[in-house]
């Protein structure tokens, strides 16, 4: 029950081509991590293999069929920056259930308070709204993760917080990871295998 | 005799084994000029309206204390969320107007008061921003740098620090929008010291960079403090922190926690004085990868003793019956009833 991506070739327009034949694959309970200079496509790839964007050439399949046109995404995507994938006119609370709601030992694992419910994004800092991003994505109908710089803007402790209830759920249900970071310690230590993107 | 013998062995072979050791020993045998910069217990609070008229007041910084002596780098490491940012703001005088500050903030021995801030930001006292969005968008690079010149020609002025920081004739004419990332860290690095400041403050300076950029930004903080400005790096990277700074303060939700000498941050944590700051290092994959349980209280909701008792392994009552006040130990200060 893979997830794949193959011959994969994307541009905007009439520009250069941004990615051209790149082939990925991912399994169930897998961790890839992704690297490689900035500007070479690493995030276009996300948006691709989430289906926020559209090859021009190749396909991406889930379990030999495309990703589904509505209805939930099996495929999640996790942002650099929370800030910019959270609706500033929302409650947290909404934010959170948008596509399911989150279970109390989610939100223990991952530090959410719930006195944050009440909450606009602008009243939390990176940190806490990127907690909430993570809970939201990691939805039972969930079976794979795109986590382009997941944690590159948090701090150690909360890297290590939310790098451990992933893995939990790698080891759990079979979760696939994808782990796009320019950080080559953390890819060493939570992949089994690195894809480099030339 | 043998033991102490002993002893000094164990720790010389610790100190060799610090990744980033040397510096802090270097800085140690200097003599230690006076504090350029010096904040002692200063709190943030902002006014907001809570529905109606109804106001409230939320303190966002409890209790920050630390030092910048000239010639040296210290890092201000701490989560995102605990008010780093508003350091910067508070020192410079730029906080929003809802904004209450107390405490007492001293440049060169003298309170830094808002009459002062005006006069030394930009001259005396520069901030290097976290981003490119703090330039002008319409404005080419060389010639918003130009504006920061005070005496003499700019032009030349501005050749030649974007030379010190390899930015090429060309680099002159583009806007903000063409830089790279590390091209936009050495802009901001050069609008920030083309006015000969004596203290720099950098916020967040790594983020977003590849590593290679990443240490070329710091090593660039790194020169200006050898030539004996005092520079402050406000940061949540812990790694970039120790690869250049001389001391460390740790910030917790609002407050310092520990300050310490970069070659403390070795092994298994045992030299660090506060448990944060050891959670903090034991949190890096090289130390472990270890979750430690931390969230930070929310600032309308602090704890009446310690903001860290919650999840320490150490707490005892006392340390939810008031704030521990800052005490100094091991040429570092902490603020921790139980740190030896």
């Amino acid at each position: 029950m893979p997830l794949k991506a193959y011959g994969i070739g994307f541009r905007y327009r009439p520009g250069p081509w941004v990615l051209r034949g790149v082939d990925i694959i991912v399994g169930p309970g897998e961790i890839v991590g992704l690297t490689g200079p900035s500007g070479l496509g690493k995030t276009t790839l996300a948006r691709i293999l989430a289906g926020y964007e559209r090859p021009l050439e190749g396909a991406v399949s889930l379990n030999g069929n495309p990703l589904p046109a509505s209805g939930y995404n099996p495929v999640q995507m996790v942002f650099q920056h929370p800030e910019k994938a959270v609706n500033p006119h929302w409650r947290m609370g909404d934010i959170l259930r948008e596509g399911w709601e989150p279970d109390d030992g989610l939100l223990a694992a991952l530090c959410i308070e719930k006195i944050w419910f009440s909450r606009w994004p602008n009243e939390l800092s990176g940190g806490e709204l990127q907690r909430f991003c993570l809970a939201r994505a990691l939805g039972p109908k969930t079976s794979y993760l795109i986590a382009d710089e997941m944690t590159s803007m948090l701090d150690a402790v909360t890297q290590a917080q939310i790098w451990h209830v992933v893995l939990d759920m790698v080891r759990e249900r079979g979760l696939g990871v994808l782990v796009i970071s320019h950080d080559m310690p953390l890819v060493r230590r939570l992949c089994n295998r690195v894809v480099d993107l030339w | 005799m043998a033991n102490s013998a002993g002893m000094t062995g164990a720790a010389s072979a610790m100190a060799q084994e610090a990744p980033y050791g040397d510096a802090a020993r270097v800085f140690e045998k200097r003599k230690i000029p006076a504090p350029l910069l010096d904040i002692q217990e200063l709190s943030v609070t902002f006014a907001q309206y809570a529905g109606g008229l109804q106001k409230r007041n939320i303190t966002v910084i409890t209790g920050l204390s630390l030092t910048v002596r000239p010639g040296e780098v210290l890092a201000v490491v701490g989560s995102s969320g605990s008010g780093k940012s508003l350091l910067a703001h508070a020192i410079l005088g730029i906080l929003p107007v809802n904004a209450r500050v107390a405490g007492t903030i001293l440049y060169a021995g003298e309170n830094l008061t808002p009459a002062r801030q005006v006069a030394l930001r930009g001259r005396e006292i520069a901030l290097v921003p976290q981003s490119v969005g703090f330039l002008d968008p319409l404005m080419r690079v060389g010639a918003q740098v130009r504006r920061a010149v005070r005496n003499g020609n700019a032009y030349l002025a501005q050749r030649s620090v974007f030379e010190r920081y390899h930015l090429s004739d060309g680099v002159d004419d583009f806007f903000p929008f063409q830089l790279s990332g590390g091209m936009a860290r050495r802009v901001l690095v050069a609008a920030a010291t083309i006015g000969g400041a004596r203290l720099i403050i950098a916020d967040e300076p790594t983020p977003g960079l590849h590593p290679e950029a990443a240490g070329e930004a710091l090593g660039h903080l790194r020169e200006l403090a050898d030539e004996g400005r005092g520079v402050m790096i406000i940061t949540h990277d812990i790694e970039a922190a120790l690869a250049v700074a001389d001391r460390v303060t740790v910030f917790y939700a609002g407050a310092t926690v520990e300050t310490a000498p970069v070659a403390d941050f070795a092994g298994g944590g045992e030299a660090l004085r506060h448990p944060y700051s050891r959670a903090l290092w034991k949190a890096l994959v090289k130390n472990g990868f270890v979750a430690t349980p931390c969230a930070q209280p929310p600032p309308d909701a602090l704890p009446s003793g310690c903001l860290f008792a919650r999840h320490c392994e150490t707490a005892t009552p006392e340390c939810s019956r008031e704030h521990p006040g800052e005490r100094q130990l091991r040429e570092g200060t902490v603020r921790c009833l139980h740190a030896t």
